[in-house]
Formats: structure tokens, sequence, C-alpha cells
């Protein structure tokens, strides 16, 4: 089964990211904010990441920084899934490493699509 | 679900068969129900407060325009960038192929048969980019409003997230208010034109790829192989014709074949020419 862990401050999205991932076969786990996500990565990398921006404690895009600098043995996809819908948010992403882009709102489609990009759904 | 009652199924038959007559499209039974939800809008529009009052303003016929507003909001126009992830890009290497072995340098032709609101056409130009070549894309529907969608580029933040490599977007797109727009230059090589698949003469001159991407599904039968059969005239000996994911032609026409280079793509078939009493419409 493919795993991802859901890196955001906000428990509402996660579970809403949570149920439509499990309907596309993903084993799911979830992180409140980058530093969480940091040490679950540590533990065991997921095949992927969807990751929010703005977060308490350490953003999506610290928590990006450190991780393409880290040893996590993998290379997990990135996905930013945000609210922060301008080009410059969207182009410092991929310039930091980040795979695929979500701008939310989301819906299961563009979830699925976006998986689909990277080569995961 | 609910059976329509005798009134609206009356009306519903009257909307199916404009459609038809209009496209081609038939409504297959399962989505007969659709037709009140496709239509509310143009109902609210108009203060018509049923379907019988639409069939009533239409048969009255005061106004043109308004059945080919219904058969636009009857038309399945679903559609989204790169559908069916691996074909465009596997189109746009053929068309380099056929560009990069063609003796004399000229510019492949692309023709989209039935582009709806321009996706598939802005992803083979796109592509096609990519590999740095230069083609001729004709794009064509019979929705004028599609097409006028098409020509301004402009999608939604749900359209342009399906199907689109976040890449690709900050490539050719820019960000306005809300929606996204494609970039001008990307537009301008691709010609929109209205055209009727069923009955309007084809484009002049012949294909080198034509895409005729899920619109003949819901043809019967014999229609949808009159309009196979077209098509192959249109192409070039060797040319492509790419169909939807779950389309074929094996049982519809002989006027195609497999291709054998380029897998689920179609060629058209010189050993069976195609009787010349079946192109006639
Ligand atoms: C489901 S969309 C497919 C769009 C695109 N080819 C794709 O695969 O994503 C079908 C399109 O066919 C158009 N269409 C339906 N009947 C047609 C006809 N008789 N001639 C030309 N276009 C037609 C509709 O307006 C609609 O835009």
């Amino acid at each position: 089964m493919k795993t991802c862990l859901v890196v955001d401050d906000s428990k509402v999205i996660r579970k809403v990211a949570r149920h439509i991932l499990e309907t596309l076969n993903f084993s799911v786990s979830e992180a409140g904010d980058g530093r969480e996500a940091l040490d679950s990565c540590m533990a065991s990398a997921p095949d992927v990441i969807l990751l929010d921006w703005n977060m308490p404690v350490m953003s999506g895009m610290d928590f990006l920084r450190a991780l393409r600098d880290s040893n996590v043995a993998s290379r997990p996809k990135v996905v930013f899934c945000t609210t922060e819908n301008g080009m410059g948010h969207i182009r410092a992403a991929i310039e930091a490493g980040a795979d695929e882009y979500v701008m939310k709102p989301f819906d299961r489609e563009t979830l699925e699509s976006k998986l689909q990009i990277v080569g995961l759904a | 679900m609910l059976t329509p009652t005798a009134p609206r199924r009356g009306a519903i038959n009257v909307f199916a068969a404009l459609l038809e007559q209009r496209t081609g499209q038939q409504i297959a039974a399962n989505r007969e129900w659709l037709v009140e939800t496709a239509l509310k809008p143009l109902m609210r529009a108009r203060g018509l407060a049923s379907l019988d009052a639409l069939v009533a303003a239409l048969v009255g016929g005061a106004e043109p325009a308004l059945a080919e507003q219904v058969v636009d909001a009857l038309l399945n126009q679903e559609t989204s960038f790169f559908r069916d992830a691996g074909v465009l890009d596997m189109v746009a290497d053929a068309v380099k192929s056929i560009s990069d072995e063609s003796a004399i340098s000229r510019r492949p032709r692309i023709w989209s048969a039935a582009c709806s609101t321009g996706q598939e056409p802005l992803s083979l130009a796109m592509a096609l980019d990519e590999r740095q070549v230069r083609a001729e894309i004709i794009a064509t529907d019979v929705s004028e409003a599609a097409l006028v969608r098409a020509r301004a580029g402009r999608f939604s933040q749900f359209e342009i997230q399906r199907g689109l490599p976040v890449r690709r977007m900050v490539s050719w797109f820019e960000s306005d208010g809300g929606d996204w727009v494609a970039s001008p230059d990307l537009v301008r090589r691709i010609q929109f034109r209205r055209l009727n698949l069923v009955g309007d003469p084809l484009p002049f001159g012949r294909f080198d790829v034509i895409l005729c991407r899920n619109v003949l599904l819901y043809l019967s039968p014999s229609l949808r192989r009159t309009v196979l059969d077209r098509l192959a005239l249109s192409l070039r000996p060797g040319g492509l014709l790419v169909l939807g994911a779950g389309e074929t032609v094996i049982g519809q026409t002989e006027a195609f074949r497999p291709s054998a280079r380029w897998r689920g793509l179609y060629e058209p078939s010189l050993a069976h020419p195609i009787p010349l009493g079946r192109l006639a419409r």
C-alpha cells in the first residue's frame, strides 16, 4: 500500500484529506506542523507528503528545505496543498523542490489528478 | 431515482430529438434524468417554470437562438488537460517523428475534432513546444459557447488543476482574479473553428493526426461509422487517429486499423477502400 503523510495544522483539512486518500488506497499518517512531519519522516519516509504552507512551529517551506537537506533515504514526493495561490509562492515551492502543487480548496478529482501526475495514483 | 411523469417525459423526448438532430448525440437512458438539471440555468434565466414551458418557447420558434442554447446545455463537454495520462505525450512524440521523418520540410497538421473548451489542443500545443515541434493545429467543436471559452483560454482553479502539471502551468498560464489564463502565444498556435462532425464539410486538406476523443461514444453505430469513414479520408497515408481511452474502431469500420508503432492509436487501412455510397450524407 502507498503511504501518504498529511501535514496541516487544521484538523478538519487533515480529516478531509485522509478520507479522500483512503478511498484512493493510501495508508495515511498525519502531522500538525513541519517539526512533527520531519520527525515522522526520519522514523519512516512516506511515498508522498501533502504539505500545507502556513503552520506554527515549522512552516511547510522550512520543512521542505530541511527534508531535502536531510538524509531521509528515499525521496518522498512533495505536493504542496495550500491557500497560497499566487504565482510567486508556486514558483518558490517548485524551486525548493516541491513536485506538485494543489491550490485549496481542493476536491477529490484535483487530489487524484495531482497524485497521478507524481506517479502515485 | 424518480421516473419522469408523462408530461416531463414528453418534454425530455423533444429535447433529446433536438440534440440528436443537431449533433447526432443520443442521450443514454440512464442519463435522461440529467436533462432537467442541465436545462435549469437556461429555464431560470428565461423565467420559465417547467420543462414544458421551455418546450413551448422552443416550438413557438420566436427565438432561433434558444434551440442552440438548449443543445449547448445538453452537450457533454467534460474534458481536462492531458486527459488520460500519457496519451497526449505519446501523440506529441508521434507528431515529432512524423515531422522528423518527412522528406520535405513542412509543418505537421493536427486536427482536434471535438475540442470542447480547449484543454485538448492546448495540452498538445504545450507538449509539442517542449519537443520543439511547430505544427498547424486546427481545433473544432459543434458548440460555439465552448469555442468562445476555448479562444479566451481562461480556466477556473478547478479546471487548471485537472491533469495539468504545475510546471507546465507556471510556464504557460498567468493567474488573473482567481482564474488562470493561457499565454496568448500558446492560444495563437491553435485555430479554433466551429464544425459539426455530423454533416458539415470537413476542414480542407489532409492531416497527420486527428484527435476525435470522447465524442463518438453516444452517436448511433451507423452515424459513428459514417464519421469514422470520413475521418479516414482526411488523414494522410500513415496519419494517425486518436480516440478516447474507452473507444475503439474495432467492429465499427474497416477504414482504420490499429497502428503497429503507436499503441492505442489507429491508422487508415489501405486494404479496405471505403465504399463511396457510404460516404454520402
Ligand atoms: C466530452 S467532450 C470531449 C472533449 C475532448 N475531446 C476530450 O476528450 O476531453 C465532447 C465534445 O464534443 C462536442 N460534440 C458533440 N457532438 C458533436 C458534433 N456532432 N460535432 C462536433 N463536436 C461535437 C461537444 O460539444 C463536446 O465539446
